[in-house]
């Protein structure tokens, strides 16, 4: 691979780490980069993760670029010296995921990308003064005391554009113009699922346009965690998406075991498995239960939060916690599986079949339902993967994403279970991926409840946990798509810059694109098929 | 039976004997228009109670269950909370227009109440296009929407009125249509002699397919007619948060509020009176003891019984199905209702003149 | 002619799937209801005993506690919530002991972790299922969990 690599871009440097980390000059970057795309044999289609780094004298980002063809992966290194004025170009003509994710890189970390179409803040203010995620930021609460004056709407974002004789210009870009008739849709408001913002241009019902406005549940999860020591970091992962709790710390687990080198026993596999399994029946049944209240079928949402209802039982039985269940940990799990769990575990296996068949009565075979699914917001697989949509929605294009298969973690390789493919994209296979899923979810259930061995539920750790140094990168399949980790450490007790790959943001970053053209009740539809959970956007 | 024009013609010869002429039609002005208003607001406060019940046990929840005995009271003091907030003045918005919403749509739907008769001689207004004034009366409510959309001054209220002056205008072709295909069956628009006709068999058994067509689509048509769900896009929670009345606030709210579940429950006893023999019991040709027993029971027991049943059928309706989209809702009335219902018509003339109903 | 058909068997396909879905939510009208009803259940109701309801200092009988006040928990702790209150004390035989003064917790900001509970090398704190802490103010929230007059249990 690194001679083809070479071939593209001669200038490329090579580092050994988990994966191949290719370091590129940020001047040729975009044409290597759109080489890389679209090479024959290469065909990076997917840009997993796109973390924006503070190395001290450089600012750069680090891309995680994967082949869906091939399954190969790299890292791609940027970095800029210029501290002051950091610039590097745009890929988010190549990977359309980039969109967002570079202008999370500028507010957090102040590069400008030339090219970039849209250089706005996404998660903070656009009054926040300095770049959180540099070394240097000063968080004293003065220089950004909490503002009380409604932040201003802007119509038009900033753009830099790389005129032909390589100079760079101040543009705008106009997003609304003056006599669009622009909608809030959120903050506040029942069918967005927490504080998410859309601003949507509308003629008549039709919706012309979205404009997507995050971070008002911004918590800076990923700063934070870098003053954290590594046990400490466990705790917020469960505050992502708090609907697959289990899986994102699951996730965290296991980059720091296997930066570790530590051996997880079979027992806790198992056991962590299960509570995957189990996590995410619980997060698809709400999906069901908030798809069907958006849709305006209200007695459905409660037959779903019933069900529901017996699986965070079984989490507070085993682990203490309802939402958060806090049950993963540096090693295994925190404790042995509560004796009750297996016998309420086969129970529900047997309910859930019963019930979903009266869910697919109720509401997937209501012909008001199928006529506001079928057929709207379809989301083509070219489009999936260069949004970078994975989960359920991404398996509904007839994108094969599932991490499950693609790198088994857990246990996952000794049982059998199908991935959910759909092929069209539209609505209705959004949603179907995920009631088939909880189907095989159950099967999953069925073929390890009786096979969990014995033995430990965790080994000992030491006490202060240090990572050696290097890059770490660990994904699982959470209920709404990949969850990767991303570490950088530098051999302290506390991490040098975690990053979550969260699913939720390239979800989001598809409504634009899907709701444009449909109608308002349809963008309703869609945002809630494509279920994203809004802590998991903003982080 | 119990006629209950007993009681009014007693009530105006006591008047008569004590007071002028003048003065006694003011008190009986007076008297009735009290009692109506008193009947609208009990009638309010127990369907809210209703749907409260039902919906919740649609939901394997319980329901109010804190105040009073099964939380009978939980609606009465929530009207007292209702009386007691604040309206809030908004600022940019047309004022006059904006508080005038909604009187105009509680002042429809108390009109269209006045029509209904309750039982024997127990009806407010009845003369001979009784129908007829109930259907235009009943759509003044949506002059009350569509101001309050416009003058809220608010994006979500303005696109909820619009839908709403869509909807309503769309089915009320269907709802005129059906009570037409009924009107053909008695040669009469007066709602008394609708009801006394149907002594012998009510209209739904007496002019069998067509009126149970008819009947399928009038509830249909009237649950759209009342902006419930699954009809309820102007509201639609989900989309516009609440519609027409996001910036209504107190009683303002209190009386959208109102209007939309007593509107509910004229749709359903207007669906009692022209299919199901409104106050009459039920009787069947033959049956002598089984109908004198039927008699027994008061006119206005067996009307609200069956009102009752219409009632729940609406709430089922909404509790059951997915909102439709506007194109659907559209589509659902001019390429299916509305070309069934003009059939239906035809076929109800051919029963009537070759007297094929019973 | 095929569409005239389509037109009837999608009118009473959808008529079906309706009249289904009335079917299920009328079933679910009859069924038993899942509501907790809180109050009146209290005596009856109970947590499960690993539901992480409050953190609590373990007293035996002789109103004794296992803190030595080595604010390990402190330190582990990701939220600040744990501060802790301790004095140097000269034993009989002359070497310096560090005492507990005040086990300060604040519940307000606890995230339930555990990391106090797991890291504590003497077993002296726990979390114990109860689960009514709703107070008027956050002041009420930041508890002393250690008794007044308690000490530290002999060996």
């Amino acid at each position: 691979m690194k001679d083809k690599i070479l071939n593209i871009a001669p200038n490329a440097r090579f580092l050994e780490a988990q994966f191949l980390t290719v370091c590129l000059p940020k001047e040729t970057f975009h044409d290597t980069a759109l080489q890389l795309r679209h090479d024959k044999e290469l065909q990076f289609d997917f840009l997993v993760c796109m973390t924006g780094m503070d190395w001290g004298e450089t600012l750069g980002v680090m891309y995680h670029l994967r082949s869906t063809k091939s399954g190969r992966e790299i890292n791609i290194r940027v970095e800029t010296s210029n501290r002051i004025n950091p610039e590097l170009p745009t890929v988010s003509d190549i990977w359309a995921t980039a969109n967002l994710n570079e202008r999370e890189v500028f507010g957090m970390l102040g590069i400008r990308f030339i090219n970039h179409p849209d250089m706005r803040q996404l998660f903070l203010r656009n009054d926040w003064v300095g770049y959180p995620l540099r070394k240097d930021y000063n968080a004293d609460p003065d220089i950004n005391p909490i503002r009380l004056e409604s932040e201003s709407n802007e119509d038009a974002a900033l753009t830099l554009e790389m005129t032909e004789t390589g100079e760079i210009q101040e543009k705008e870009n106009v997003i609304f113009e003056d006599d669009e008739y622009v909608v809030n849709i959120g903050p506040q408001h029942p069918a967005t699922h927490g504080v998410l913002r859309f601003r949507v241009a509308l003629e008549g019902e039709i919706v012309k346009k979205v404009d997507i406005n995050c971070g008002y549940i911004h918590r800076g999860i990923e700063k934070l965690c870098e003053s954290m020591t590594y046990p400490q970091t466990l705790a917020m992962t469960d505050r992502l998406d708090y609907l697959s709790a289990h899986m994102n710390r699951h996730a965290l687990c296991m980059c720091i075991e296997e930066a570790m080198g530590i051996e997880v026993p079979e027992r806790a596999k198992y056991i962590r498995t299960i509570m995957d399994e189990l996590t995410r029946i619980a997060s698809h049944l709400l999906f069901w239960s908030t798809f069907c209240m958006d849709f305006g079928a209200l007695s459905a949402f409660f037959y779903g939060f019933r069900d529901r209802e017996k699986i965070l039982d079984m989490f507070e039985e085993t682990s203490g916690g309802r939402l958060i269940q806090n049950y993963n940990c540096i090693g295994g799990v925190m404790a042995d599986i509560h004796p009750n769990l297996i016998s309420r575990i086969k129970e529900f296996v047997k309910y859930m079949p019963k019930k979903l068949k009266e869910y697919h009565e109720v509401f997937t075979g209501n012909i008001i339902a199928e006529q506001r699914m079928k057929n709207i917001g379809v989301l083509s697989l070219d489009d999936a993967i260069s949004h970078g949509v994975t989960g359920p929605a991404g398996r509904a294009s007839g994108w094969s994403c599932d991490v499950r298969k693609l790198h088994p973690y857990g246990v996952y390789d000794k049982v059998d279970f199908k991935e959910i493919l759909y092929d069209k994209g539209d609505t209705f296979d959004r949603y179907m991926v995920r009631m088939d899923e909880i189907i095989e979810s159950l099967h999953i259930l069925e073929q390890l409840t009786d096979n969990i061995p014995a033995g430990d539920y965790a080994v000992k750790t030491k006490p202060i946990i240090k990572l050696p140094e290097g890059q770490y990168y660990k994904s699982v399949e959470a209920a709404r798509g990949e969850f990767g980790v991303f570490i950088e450490s530098h051999g302290d007790k506390n991490p040098y810059r975690v990053k979550f790959r969260s699913p939720g943001l390239t979800l989001v970053s598809v409504v634009d694109l899907l709701a444009s053209h449909n109608k308002i009740a349809d963008l309703i539809a869609i945002g809630a098929s494509l279920d994203y959970v809004v802590p998991d956007i903003d982080r | 039976m119990f006629d209950f024009a007993v009681v009014t013609h007693w009530v105006d010869e006591t008047l008569g004997n004590i007071l002028p002429d003048s003065w006694v039609t003011t008190t009986e002005f007076v008297l009735v228009g009290i009692s109506l208003l008193i009947a609208y607001a009990v009638m309010a406060l127990g369907l809210i109670y209703a749907e409260r019940k039902v919906c919740a046990y649609f939901q394997c929840r319980l329901g109010p269950n804190r105040v009073g005995p099964f939380g009978m009271v939980q609606t009465i003091t929530d009207m007292i909370k209702m009386l007691i907030k604040e309206i809030i003045e908004i600022n940019h918005t047309d004022r006059f227009l904006f508080n005038l919403a909604p009187y105009i749509v509680i002042i429809a739907s108390l009109l269209a109440f006045s029509c209904i008769p309750f039982a024997k001689g127990l009806e407010i207004l009845d003369f001979n296009v009784g129908i007829f004034f109930l259907i235009a009366v009943s759509s003044i409510g949506i002059v009350g929407i569509l101001l309050a959309g416009w003058a809220s001054n608010n994006k979500y209220s303005l696109i909820g009125a619009m839908r709403s002056g869509a909807q309503m205008i769309s089915y009320e072709l269907s709802i005129g249509l059906s009570i037409l295909t009924m009107v053909v069956l008695t040669g009469s628009m007066q709602l008394s002699t609708i009801v006394e006709s149907q002594a012998d068999g009510w209209f739904i058994f007496k002019g069998h397919i067509p009126a149970f067509i008819a009947f399928v689509i009038y509830l249909i048509a009237g649950t759209a007619e009342t902006n419930r769900g699954p009809f309820d896009l102007p509201e639609a929670e989900s989309e516009l948060t609440a519609g027409y009345h996001t910036e209504y606030s107190g009683m303002h709210f209190g009386f959208f509020y109102v209007a939309e579940f007593v509107n509910m429950f004229i749709v359903a006893s207007v669906a009692t009176t022209l299919f199901w023999g409104g106050w009459m019991p039920l009787h069947i040709p033959g049956w002598e003891f089984f109908n004198m027993v039927m008699d027994y029971i008061p006119p206005i027991l067996w009307f609200f019984g069956k009102s009752a049943i219409m009632v729940f059928i609406i709430m089922w309706f909404k509790w059951t199905f997915p909102r439709l989209r506007i194109d659907q809702l559209l589509t659902l009335e001019w390429k299916y209702l509305l070309p069934i219902n003009l059939c239906n018509l035809f076929l109800m003339v051919f029963v009537v003149v070759f007297k094929l109903h019973f | 002619m095929r569409s005239t058909q389509q037109y009837f068997s999608d009118f009473f396909t959808g008529l079906k799937s309706l009249l289904k879905g009335m079917r299920i939510t009328l079933g679910e009208f009859f069924t038993p209801k899942v509501t907790e009803c809180y109050p009146e259940n209290r005596a009856t109701l109970k947590m499960f005993d690993r539901f992480r309801g409050d953190l609590t200092m373990i007293h035996n009988e002789h109103n004794e506690h296992h803190c030595v006040a080595c604010g390990i928990c402190e330190m582990n702790c990701p939220n600040g919530t744990i501060h802790i209150e301790s004095r140097m004390e000269e034993t009989e035989d002359g070497k310096k002991k560090k005492v507990l003064v005040r086990y300060i917790y604040d519940h307000g900001s606890c995230i339930y972790c555990q990391l106090c509970v797991r890291n504590c090398p003497h077993h002296a704190i726990e979390f114990v299922p109860t689960f009514e802490h709703a107070v008027f103010t956050r002041e009420k929230l930041i508890e002393q969990l250690n008794r007044s007059g308690s000490k530290l249990a002999e060996k």
